[in-house]
């Protein structure tokens, strides 16, 4: 027993040094620098409470990511389901399909998109020709380009746990339900919806978290319009040098993500069924 | 109700030449059988036999490629299986793992928007038949194999169901689990008389079970009827094979005359005369059926053989009997120590447990 303890630990050592080395370490680092502000240990949190742009830019970050999810999951719903239905070669191309844009940096997709929705881009254009708008849509430097970037980046992250739980779902239990008598709605919401939902929210969580800090996408798209606070904490050390005042923005956002997160896991059934045959 | 009476609930199930057919393969060759409202009917075949077809079809879970089906005197050929009211158990169960045990029993009571009273004592009255009060609350995946299969019972006769289908239930228990919930099921029809098909692979619970047994063999019935006629009197060979054990010797049919056949059978150097299955015609691939226990050794005259060997069951011994021509038999008897391996004998039969049946 005691030697298995051993062997257990020095299997693991050299994932928790590396983890500890060049994750923990230099966050505790960051972190601390939050203390050190000359006005007293807790000042650079009083100025982040009293600053209004902080508090709008928070509130706007939160409120964009909650869309993206939101649209992101819409989207991602009906690709996981013909994903989960298709079979042999159909299945491989849409697979590649959604995992595709893996394969090109954030940096070309979101420079892409920059090109797409132009004033005089190919979409607007598109949308003048059919006679939708006559004046060219603002797509770009605000939040609709933000969103649009944010959700073509994170629908991947939707659609693979989505179509896991969809995939797994015992297809003679949504028989078993046919033939209790169930209408298709009763079958949906009872049965297949329950089973899928752990999947949905783990999709959902994943792309929330990931939009809260998402930097490139909107610092591109957005612009001076659409700050986000991964943007303002990197205006504060770039622009303002202000370190102490980054290093709380980020601490107060982390414990915000971990307090969603606790409260999350509390009120979801995240493991529920997740697991379960 | 008058005390001894029997409820009968449930309806006839018909099906006029219903087959099914998944591209080249013929899961279902066309079929006419009918179940008689409340008769227990169990189909009996090996894996692949069109068994579980039969049942999709029943249930409508798969709709025919021809023919119809007729439960009661509605034709529900095409009537999806919401509206079918029948009672499914499926082999591995296919209870709902996000439900307690009695959201999984309550389930079809609450899609027809039964009152809630109505639907907890209904639950509680079936979950009583089966042996499960206080079980109610639990997690469906925190239940042994027995309890799980009993849930699935109960889930299907709440809704009081017309026809109760099962395919294999019993498939997932050992031996002795098996024996016990097979005469629990048996109660049960018993008490409610519920027209039940019943798939299994195991002859014996067949046997046990069943008002009548139908063999089935690559997508077809074979012969269907009470225990007693397939053992007795089975149409052909596989049918012979697959309910009991059997000795089957080659034979070749000479003549046939009210319901005898004259064959000569190589094997044992002779020709003789048995009864015939019903169909087969002289010149026809037969074979000469004997039960092991209507073996008898030291029959004279007889064949003589020798004892090649000797497998005691407990009460029974089973003897391995080679033939002059090379031939084995296989004979069941009482257990006496008189015989050893080796030991030359004479056997025979009573004429009229000897049947050729076509191969
Ligand atoms: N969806 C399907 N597509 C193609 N062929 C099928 C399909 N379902 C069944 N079959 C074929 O139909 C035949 C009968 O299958 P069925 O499931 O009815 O057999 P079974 O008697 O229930 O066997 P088992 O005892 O193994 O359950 C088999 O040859 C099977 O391969
Ligand atoms: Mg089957």
């Amino acid at each position: 027993m005691a030697r298995y303890r051993v062997e257990t630990a020095c299997l693991l050592a050299p994932a928790v040094l590396f983890l500890l080395l060049l994750f923990v370490v230099p966050l505790a680092r960051l972190f601390s620098l939050a203390f050190t502000d000359e006005g007293g240990v807790f000042a650079t949190f009083g100025v982040l409470a009293e600053s209004e742009v902080y508090r709008r830019v928070m509130l706007n970050t939160f409120v964009v990511a909650l869309a993206v999810t939101l649209i992101t999951v819409l989207l991602a719903w009906p690709v996981a389901y013909a994903l989960s239905r298709l079979k042999g070669f159909w299945f491989a191309l849409a697979l590649y399909g959604v995992l595709f844009p893996f394969w090109i940096s954030v940096l070309v997709r979101t420079f892409s998109w920059m090109i797409l929705l132009e004033r005089n881009g190919p979409i607007n254009r598109l949308l003048q020709g059919l006679g939708v708008t006559d004046q060219p849509l603002a797509l770009l430097f605000n939040d609709t380009g933000v969103m649009i970037g944010m959700v073509h980046v994170l629908l991947p992250y939707a659609i693979m746990p989505l179509y896991a739980a969809m995939a797994r779902v015992d297809r003679r239990l949504l028989l078993a339900s046919d033939g209790l008598g169930a209408g298709l709605l009763d079958t949906f919401a009872r049965v297949y919806f329950p089973l899928v939902l752990p999947g949905l929210l783990g999709g959902a969580t994943f792309v929330f978290l990931l939009s809260l800090g998402f930097f490139i996408t909107p610092a591109l798209l957005g612009g001076a319009n659409a700050i986000t606070l991964s943007m303002l904490i990197a205006s504060f050390v770039t622009d303002r040098l202000a370190w102490s005042l980054a290093a709380a923005g980020s601490l107060v956002l982390l414990l915000v993500v971990l307090a969603l997160l606790a409260v999350a896991a509390r009120l979801l059934p995240l493991d529920k069924g997740m697991f379960a045959r | 109700m008058t005390p001894g009476a029997v409820q009968q609930s449930g309806l006839s199930l018909r099906f006029a030449g219903a087959a099914k057919s998944y591209g080249d393969v013929e899961a279902l060759k066309p079929t006419d059988l009918t179940i008689a409202a409340g008769e227990f009917l169990t189909l009996l075949g090996p894996s692949g036999s069109g068994k579980t077809t039969l049942l999709n079809l029943a249930a409508g879970y798969q709709e025919p490629s021809a023919g119809r089906i007729f439960i009661g005197a509605r034709d529900v050929t095409h009537l999806p299986a919401r509206h079918r009211n029948i009672g499914m158990v499926f082999q591995n169960y296919a209870l709902f793992p996000h439900m307690s045990v009695v959201d999984n029993v309550a389930y079809g009571l609450k899609v027809r928007r039964l009152a809630r009273s109505e639907i907890a004592r209904r639950v509680e009255a079936v979950l009583r038949l089966v042996h499960l009060e206080g079980y109610g609350q639990r997690g469906v995946q925190q239940l042994s194999g027995g309890q799980q299969q009993r849930v699935a019972l109960a889930r299907a006769l709440v809704i009081e169901p017309d026809v109760l289908l099962m395919d294999e239930p019993l498939g997932a228990l050992d031996k002795q689990l098996r024996r016990s919930v097979q005469l629990e099921l048996r109660r049960l029809h018993e008490e409610h008389r519920r027209t039940t098909i019943y798939v299994t692979h195991d002859q014996e619970e067949a046997l046990v079970l069943s008002d009548r047994v139908a063999v089935m063999r690559d997508g077809r019935i074979e012969q269907v009827g009470s225990a007693g006629d397939l053992y007795d009197r089975p149409v052909n060979a596989f049918v012979a094979g697959f309910i009991g054990e059997s000795n089957l010797l080659p034979a070749r049919v000479t003549a046939i005359a009210g319901g005898q056949a004259q064959a000569e059978v190589d094997v044992l150097g002779r020709s003789l005369t048995a009864a015939v299955a019903p169909g087969l015609q002289p010149g026809q691939p037969a074979a000469l059926l004997i039960r092991p226990e209507h073996v008898l050794v030291g029959e004279e005259p007889g064949v003589t053989a020798e004892v090649a060997e000797i497998v005691y069951l407990g009460e029974l011994t089973a003897l391995n009997l080679r033939l002059e021509s090379g031939a084995t038999l296989w004979a069941r008897r009482i257990t006496s120590h008189d015989l050893r391996r080796g030991t030359r004998v004479t056997i025979g039969w009573k004429q009229e447990h000897a049947r050729i049946v076509p191969t």
